[in-house]
């Protein structure tokens, strides 16, 4: 798992030495900051995905979700003047209670993960445009909030502070995941949820944790791309992000069959993504290529993966071969006994 | 053909009608077949044994014209075959029954037998003559005694009635040798019986068989010769009336095998755990009456499908009960879930160990503390070193067999894999154990050693139930045998009333005197 985190972060490398020499406006302290910004937005939201993932589920309604809890918190603030202290608990509970209901309908009364977040991603994008009866939902003019303001779109020593945000949550997810009772539950859930059960482990709650986990990133990556963009159409706010979550989560190295990814690896594969979508913009592809390219770079990562395993396995093989070959010249030239009497 | 049932003497002119000569294979990093000669001569029922490992499956997918061998020659009456491929070794005669039965659930039973064979109508649409197929079924069927129909729908039929169509299947090419791959293994008691007379009737009409078991009493009965492999290598050939249990098993393993399970070192204590009028998902309307002691090892025998699996999983907390009552040590309990009973002591060792019992890309480690690590746990957090420390001390315990404990449990034999479900409960002061067909696809080292442990167990006060299919198991371990017969305890036979008849004739619903 580390080996396949190395050569994820040595490609990110590549590509952007790549990159800086094309065009080293790739290496200016802007572009590495909004780069590094929106590093830190997406990959709040692709480690939340990624504990769904682990468990062999799928969260489809992430991107719905950015939209309405985007548009609830920015409502709350701006128009129904609560203020944001309260406002930004609330909507992380909501979050929250979504995922467990989602948890619930999935492990109580045995939905597909797919069917119930599919229908949550219809659902709440419908519910977002009904709320602002399809408008834009923004901040008045002159309605400002500064300690809110520097928290999710400042920069503490030129670095965005969603990044900082990112490196926290990755450092205390990586302990969950890799460090705790509870990620290794996950982990055997996901390989093989009956194995888990006769283990003793109550399986259901667990799953349901994992998508109340994915529910509260979402939310906060929520308020973050609401407070970053300070202004949301719901009909398209957050459209696909679902996608680009487990796109960050298929090239960090997660299998969605569940039980085998690492934090480290989604985290790599939000920041390899937008290096790409950076790359885009600063090679001059044009930016209607966007998703073909990315969708080009999984599809090759994951073939190269795939085979790189298949060549070593056949290594293996050969090695062996190779060792028993030495052994039966060795026994040749001893005498022969066949039989036993 | 040869019609009679005689078995063909050694000096009578006969041709072998399959001879393999110096027949070896060899794998990277083992040899698994090394300079294999035997004849099979027609009407010849051939017990091939060994333990896994051995070289039987090698010697199939030779014959099946699976693999090709490395060496040697094989000869089909008396000519070489130069090469063996899987239409040639089917156009031969060489038919198989496996362990997994290869039928399609969703087709009938004719439609199975003539898959790919189906014969056609005239026109260019080239339909399928369902009514020629069935005619051309019904024989084979009559042939090995099936009650049912050839347009019977295959998922209605039971795991005995399957194998028959596979064996209608094998008869279907004209089978002139039929190899059976451990054909009993998941065949309740009273279908072996069906089978083995297949078997003999096969026989007479001058059909060889070659079958291939760990069940040494069935291969005692049917075999006119018994062949024994090990580490790849022909290590004895026995003549029918040399075969015997011991015999067998002294060439399998290489050595005399001691008592073939201990007897209990101390009496039965109080019980641990009854159920009282349990009644489960198989039968919700037959309630169940059982009591388990300390120090005993309760054997629960019964035919596939009697209730039995579904009476531990409702003990162990995956079912949920249809009424009645569990009660540890008198007392009245609710296990509601598998971690409910984990919490009492009470474990499952589950029939399904792939499914059930292990997580395959785990390491060994991970999966001896899965249930225990919230107790080697550090406040919610992993601690490696304890748990390195404890998955090695039950690696070192039970024998486990592995370069380490952080190899991949997937790369162990059945034996060792199973040991490694034992290794997660044995740490945890196990009060219940229930070991649901706990040697199934083992091979016979590694059952001695988990007998060992069983009886071990029990002597250290821990109370075992034992569900076993394998008459030999059941009677050869258990202090008390208790028969279950569709949902109901049919009785309950001390150990002086030990017998296959006792247990077979509860098994199938008749009384005992």
């Amino acid at each position: 798992m580390i080996k396949k985190d190395l050569g994820l972060l040595l490609l990110i490398v590549v590509v952007g030495i790549v990159v800086a020499i094309i065009n080293p406006r790739f290496l200016l302290p802007i572009n590495l900051a909004n780069t590094a910004n929106l590093i830190g937005l997406f990959g709040i939201l692709s480690i939340g995905q990624a504990f769904v993932i682990i468990t062999g589920g799928i969260e489809l309604s992430v991107g719905s979700l950015v939209a309405l809890l985007g548009v609830l918190f920015i409502d709350f603030i701006a128009v129904q003047d609560m203020s944001w202290m309260l406002a930004l608990p609330l909507i992380l509970v909501l979050g929250a209670v979504i995922g467990a209901i989602h948890g619930w309908l999935i492990t109580r009364l045995n939905l597909q993960p797919f069917v119930v977040t599919l229908c949550g991603l219809l659902i709440y994008r419908g519910a977002a445009r009904f709320y602002t009866a399809d408008g834009t939902a923004g901040f008045a003019f002159g309605q400002n909030f500064p300690d809110l303001e520097f928290l999710t779109a400042g920069r503490f020593y030129g670095v965005p502070n969603t990044f900082i945000a990112l490196v926290i949550i990755t450092v205390v997810m990586w302990v969950v995941l890799h460090r705790s009772v509870f990620g290794r539950y996950l982990y055997a859930i996901g390989k093989n949820e009956e194995a888990a059960r006769y283990s003793g482990i109550r399986t259901g709650r667990m799953i349901m944790s994992a998508y109340v986990i994915c529910g509260l990133l979402t939310a906060l990556s929520a308020i973050y791309f609401a407070m970053y963009t300070r202004s949301i159409s719901p009909a398209s706010h957050g459209q696909f992000y679902e996608l680009y979550a487990i796109a960050a989560a298929v090239l960090g190295g997660f299998s969605l069959r569940g039980g085998e990814g690492s934090i480290v690896g989604v985290v790599l594969g939000t920041v390899l993504l937008q290096e790409l979508q950076n790359l885009v913009n600063l090679l001059g592809i044009p930016s209607s290529l966007n998703f073909a390219v990315m969708g080009g770079v999984i599809l090759i990562g994951v073939l190269i993966d795939q085979q790189w395993h298949a060549i070593r396995a056949q290594r293996r093989l050969v090695a062996a071969a190779r060792q028993t070959e030495g052994r039966l010249h060795d026994e040749g030239s001893l005498p022969v006994v066949a039989r036993q009497d | 053909m040869n019609h009679s049932s005689d078995i063909p003497s050694p000096d009578a002119p006969a041709t072998a009608f399959l001879s393999l000569s110096g027949v070896g294979k060899t794998y990277p990093g083992v040899v698994a077949l090394d300079g294999l000669s035997m004849d099979i001569m027609p009407g010849e029922v051939i017990g091939l044994v060994g333990e896994n490992g051995a070289g039987k499956s090698t010697l199939m997918k030779i014959l099946g014209g699976v693999i090709a061998p490395d060496r040697g020659a094989i000869l089909l009456d008396g000519a070489e075959l130069h090469s063996l491929n899987v239409g040639s070794s089917i156009s031969s005669g060489i038919a198989f029954v496996h362990q997994e039965l290869n039928l399609f659930e969703n087709l009938d039973v004719a439609a199975n037998i003539f898959l790919g064979r189906e014969p056609l109508k005239a026109g260019p649409l080239k339909l399928v003559d369902r009514d020629r197929l069935r005619e051309m079924a019904t024989p084979l069927l009559k042939r090995v005694g099936a009650h049912f129909s050839a347009d019977t729908p295959v998922v209605s039929l039971s795991l005995a009635e399957q194998q028959m169509v596979e064996i209608a299947k094998a008869l279907s090419i004209n089978a002139r040798l039929v190899i059976f791959d451990e054909p009993t293994s998941s065949l309740p008691l009273a279908e072996t019986e069906r089978l083995l007379s297949i078997i003999k009737s096969l026989k007479a009409d001058g059909i060889s068989v070659i079958f291939i078991s760990h069940r040494l009493h069935e291969v005692e009965r049917v075999a006119d010769r018994v062949v024994v492999l090990r580490d790849g290598t022909l290590v004895g050939t026995l003549a029918k009336a040399e075969i015997g249990h011991d015999q067998m098993v002294k060439l399998m393993i290489g050595r005399v095998l001691a008592a073939r399970t201990a007897k209990p070192q101390r009496a039965p204590g109080s019980v641990a755990l009854t159920a009282s009028g349990v009644r489960t998902e198989a039968y919700p309307t037959r309630p169940v009456d059982l009591d388990i002691r300390y120090g005993e090892i309760l054997g629960l025998a019964g035919l596939v499908g009697s209730g039995r699996t579904e009476l531990a999983r409702v003990l162990f907390g995956i079912d949920r009960s249809y009424g009645g009552a569990i009660l540890q040590d008198g007392q009245q309990i609710a296990v509601g879930s598998a971690r409910d009973a984990v919490a009492r002591g009470i474990f499952l060792v589950p029939e399904d160990r792939k499914r059930n019992g292990i997580l395959l890309d785990f390491p060994i480690a991970q999966n001896i503390t899965l249930a225990d690590l919230p107790n080697l746990a550090n406040r919610h957090m992993l601690s490696a070193d304890r748990e390195a420390a404890a998955a090695e001390k039950q690696r070192i315990r039970l024998g486990i067999k592995a370069p380490s404990v952080s190899a991949r449990t997937g790369t162990l034999s059945g034996g060792n894999q199973q040991k490694v479900v034992l290794a997660k409960w044995l740490s945890m002061n196990p009060k219940v154990m229930i070991f649901d067909e706990p040697t199934r696809g083992i091979d016979i080292g590694a059952k001695n050693e988990i007998y060992g442990l069983m009886r071990a167990l029990a002597d250290a006060g821990v109370a075992i139930l034992m569900i076993s299919s394998d008459m030999e198991e059941v009677i050869g371990v258990s202090d008390r045998i208790a028969v279950m017969h569709e949902g109901q305890i049919a009785g309950i036979l001390e150990e002086d009333d030990f017998s296959q008849e006792s247990v077979l004739l509860l098994a199938v619903g008749k009384r005992v005197k």
